[in-house]
């Protein structure tokens, strides 16, 4: 294999260098010029260490233990630190998952990318500054003479993500280690981005390690896959082989858990009395000073939607649509400028803070990210009653409550006196479900509850919805930007853009056969919407299968 | 741009509206005659009567507090009480020592600070980090007058490199006047040494774990760039306003170390009116100290918007 760029062999990288509490476990992969490994896992599997560990930029905490990464036939783990500042952006280079904060905030992002070309060049401040517009125009980028003075606040997520891009490519390096670059980005961004790695790799020869989660994402862009769990390697295998017939338990589980675009059956739920009813709902948000003009700007306009008990309905759309604004305009976290609200038949949207409070309980919220959710100097169980004790429910009988909800929660109701951070991220978002049920709420709203979940817990967590809503019939009203979950869960959907309703109606009929040009691009957009993954094959072939079935 | 800055100097002046106000009921609130308080306990009912009369305080409180305004705003702070002159020239004259202190001590902590605190985050839990904490202990909690005094007694006295006392204005010369703020200046930057080393210190920790220092680390930057101009830089705001609080608190008058190297500045003037009751100075030293402070907070706003983007325009 003497032509293989990168070839890693036995990686181990261990907590201090010490072999014995070792995250990354012998791996060994190798990458031919010009191709796409995808390096796929849940988190905690080590797959980002492994590419930082490539640019020798492993935390301080960690460091290799053993193995070789060799590139182009030198190995990384024993090069100087000379050497490998001279090897980064011109032989490899590296985008990151959050392009928000992958971009220093203080400078324009023109110079970011000309600092690339000032550190490896000997070109002059013009000939850089003319590079540089170059590239970024060939990542597709619009008015670069003007973008090239901008800050990246000033720029949206998927334009961000091309200057990483165009700070990375600039030079031309044989490696470029994506890790995880789209996984913050709207799903259009997402398949814009995937396109334009796509040309650029094909273009300049491009070999590329590619780290995801996702599934989907894989089915896009991959030539070969390898798998990780707790960081060893399951299989590495082409992708189509894979994703029809993966060798390990594990992979199968990790293909069986993507959700599918194929919407669920509708529920029959119209005689069923209605938990949340909305009437012309609007938020605008003015900001005025005292010697500026006010502007305002509508977040949510004209939502009408109507949910009913044991019924879930998702909210989709794209970042700044307006679906979590709605979210929590019906919790009342902020306040609705127009419209009506009305939870089992009480008017809400403009009743005072103290009239709300009986009807607070009514309604609970679980948001995204688990991690920040939960005060993490207060025990679990302290978290789950307080909601309870703050409506005068004794201490002991909520504690008791708290230990059924954590059984019903699949936790264990010891794990009452234990702290946020001793459980992981799907135990947490397990909690923070635990904590709303336990107030008895007719509505539960859940925002992008299960987005920063790794597909088998999220899986797990959908189950957990899915199964609380049956046993106490609760309404539920799911935001997401992730179709597949939407698919998976909802009995309606409604689809946002812009503030505005643009289709509402049964899943079925919103994601099987979308009316509208917006609700079709997003469909389109979503990775791999031709692979039925959880059967392992294309979704054509399954769709022939269900014809001939019916046949 | 332009607009924010003006929207900030017209917020300040309410602010100093209030403290005017607040100042001017110092003395018209003070229980018992602010003449007799002025006078002294030894003061004739003829003397009490031309206080009154001087400071007007026979017509009613409104009219006082207006005239009193526009004499402000003429720059008329009134006239001590114990020497006569105009309280204006008095804290005029004691401006120098103050601003000059003020500088140098300032100037000088940087100089140092910020590079020991860059080098502390980033050898964060070598012996050299632990040096730079260990030291930044001793300038916090060392009182400025004992190091003031063994400096004296080292450098002055025994020495003889330095004048033990005193101060040379700029314009008679840089040695002399260089020669007489260097102690004080040594004594005083110890505590902002501790002060901006510790915030750097801090502020760099926290930066230096942010994403786009891995990216700049990632496009193979020389550690001594990733710092100074990715971490560093992102790190000014904290840094800047420290600094300029630490400039204001000085300004306002270091009465220590003014007293123990015999410095004319603000904060001897404030302590002796006190001792005095001079009360047309102490308010004068008042409403300078908020100035000070509004002021010093109003430039540290404007460079805010020059070394962080996402503040600009709002």
């Amino acid at each position: 294999m003497s032509d293989t760029l990168l070839d890693i062999r036995n990686l181990g990288i261990g907590l201090g260098g010490d072999p014995a509490h070792e995250v990354v476990k012998g791996l060994t992969l190798g990458i031919q010029p010009g191709e796409t490994m995808c390096l796929v896992g849940e988190s905690g599997s080590g797959k980002s260490l492994t590419a930082l560990s490539v640019m020798g930029l492993l935390p301080k905490a960690l460091a290799p233990t053993r193995g070789q990464i060799l590139l182009k036939g030198e190995d990384m783990l024993t090069a100087s630190s000379k050497r490998m500042r001279g090897l980064r952006a011109t032989a490899m280079s590296m985008i990151f998952q959050e392009p928000m904060t992958a971009l220093s905030p203080v400078h324009r992002v023109g110079d970011q990318i000309a600092e690339v070309l000032d550190a490896h060049t000997n070109l002059d401040g013009k000939a850089r500054r003319k590079r540089v517009l170059e590239m970024m125009e060939h990542v597709h980028l619009p008015n670069v003479e003007s973008l090239y003075y901008s800050y990246p606040h000033q720029l949206s997520g998927g334009q961000r993500q091309r200057i990483m891009i165009a700070m990375a490519l600039i030079l031309r390096p044989q490696l470029l280690i994506a890790d995880e670059p789209t996984t913050a980005l709207d799903v259009t961004t997402q398949k814009q981005i995937l396109t334009l790695i796509r040309e650029l790799r094909e273009e300049q020869g491009t070999a590329v390690l590619f780290i995801t989660h996702d599934m989907g994402v894989v089915a896009e862009i991959a030539d070969d896959v390898t798998v990780l769990r707790l960081g060893e390697v399951e299989e590495t295998r082409p992708v189509d082989a894979l994703l029809r017939q993966p060798k390990t338990p594990y992979s199968r589980k990790l293909l069986q858990a993507v959700p599918s675009l194929i919407p669920r059956p509708p529920r029959k739920l119209n005689d069923r009395p209605i938990v949340l009813q909305t009437t012309d709902l609007g938020m605008t948000y003015e900001s005025s000073g005292w010697f500026r003009k006010g502007r305002s700007v509508v977040a949510a306009k004209e939502v009408n939607l109507t949910l009913r008990q044991g019924q879930t309905l998702g909210i989709v759309g794209e970042s700044g649509s307006g679906k979590s604004t709605v979210a929590r305009c019906i919790v009342r976290l902020i306040d609705p400028t127009t419209g009506s609200i009305r939870i089992s038949g009480t008017e809400v949207a403009s009743i005072s803070q103290r009239a709300l409070k009986p009807h607070r309980r009514k309604v609970q919220i679980v948001f995204q990210d688990p991690f920040r959710s939960l005060n993490p100097r207060i025990e679990v169980g302290e978290s789950i009653i307080e909601g309870p004790t703050n409506f005068g429910v004794p201490r002991r009988k909520a504690m008791d409550r708290a230990r059924e909800l954590m059984e019903l929660v699949g936790l264990p109701g010891s794990a009452l006196d234990r702290y946020p951070h001793q459980f992981s991220g799907g135990q947490r978002q397990r909690i923070a479900i635990a904590r709303a049920i336990a107030m008895d709420p007719d509505l539960l709203v859940a925002d992008e509850a299960v987005s920063a979940l790794d597909v088998s817990v999220q899986a797990q967590v959908l189950e957990l919805l899915d199964d609380i809503q049956k046993r106490l019939g609760i309404g539920l009203l799911f935001i997401t930007h992730d179709l597949r979950v939407a698919a998976q869960i909802c009995d309606d959907v409604m689809v946002m853009q812009h503030g505005k309703v643009v289709e509402y109606g049964p899943a079925a009929t919103v994601l099987g056969d979308p009316k509208t040009e917006y609700t079709r691009a997003l469909i389109e957009a979503a990775p791999g919407r031709d692979w039925d993954f959880g059967n392992f094959r294309p979704v054509s072939e399954t769709m022939a299968a269900m014809k001939q079935q019916q046949s | 741009m332009l607009g924010y800055i003006v929207q900030r100097i017209l917020a300040a002046i309410p602010v100093m509206g209030f403290v005017a106000l607040f100042v001017f009921l110092l003395l018209r609130l003070t229980p018992g005659d602010p003449a007799a308080i002025i006078a002294g306990d030894a003061a004739t009912p003829a003397q009490l009567a031309a206080i009154r009369e001087r400071l007007g305080l026979t017509d009613p409180i409104h009219v006082q507090f207006i005239n009193w305004i526009t004499d402000l705003l003429r720059g008329d702070f009134g006239v001590s009480i114990i020497s006569g002159t105009p309280v204006i020239n008095m804290i005029g004259s004691r401006l120098e020592p103050t601003i000059s202190l003020a500088l140098t001590t300032i100037t000088l902590s940087i100089i140092i600070a910020v590079p020991l605190g860059v080098i502390a985050a980033w050898k964060q839990g070598t012996i050299i980090d632990r040096l730079v904490m260990a030291i930044s202990v001793v300038g916090f909690s060392v009182p400025i007058f004992v190091i003031g005094y063994v400096m004296i007694q080292i450098f002055a006295m025994q020495l003889g490199w330095f004048p033990v006392q005193g101060f040379r204005s700029i314009t008679e010369g840089l040695g002399p006047f260089a020669q007489r703020i260097f102690l004080p200046t040594i004594s005083l930057t110890l505590l902002y040494i501790a002060l901006i080393a510790r915030i750097t210190r801090t502020s760099m920790l926290e930066i230096l774990n942010e994403d786009y220092v891995r990216t700049a680390h990632a496009k193979g930057l020389t550690d001594t760039r990733v710092l100074m101009r990715h971490a560093l830089r992102n790190c000014a705001v904290p840094i800047v306003t420290v600094i300029g609080i630490g400039f204001a608190l000085i300004i306002s008058g270091v009465v220590v170390t003014e007293s123990v190297f015999n410095l004319p500045g603000i904060g001897r003037l404030t302590v002796d009116a006190v001792l005095a009751r001079d009360y047309p100075v102490i308010q004068a030293v008042i409403l300078l100290a908020s100035l000070v402070y509004v002021v010093v907070n109003l430039l540290i706003d404007i460079a805010y918007v020059f070394l962080d983007p996402r503040i600009r325009y709002q």
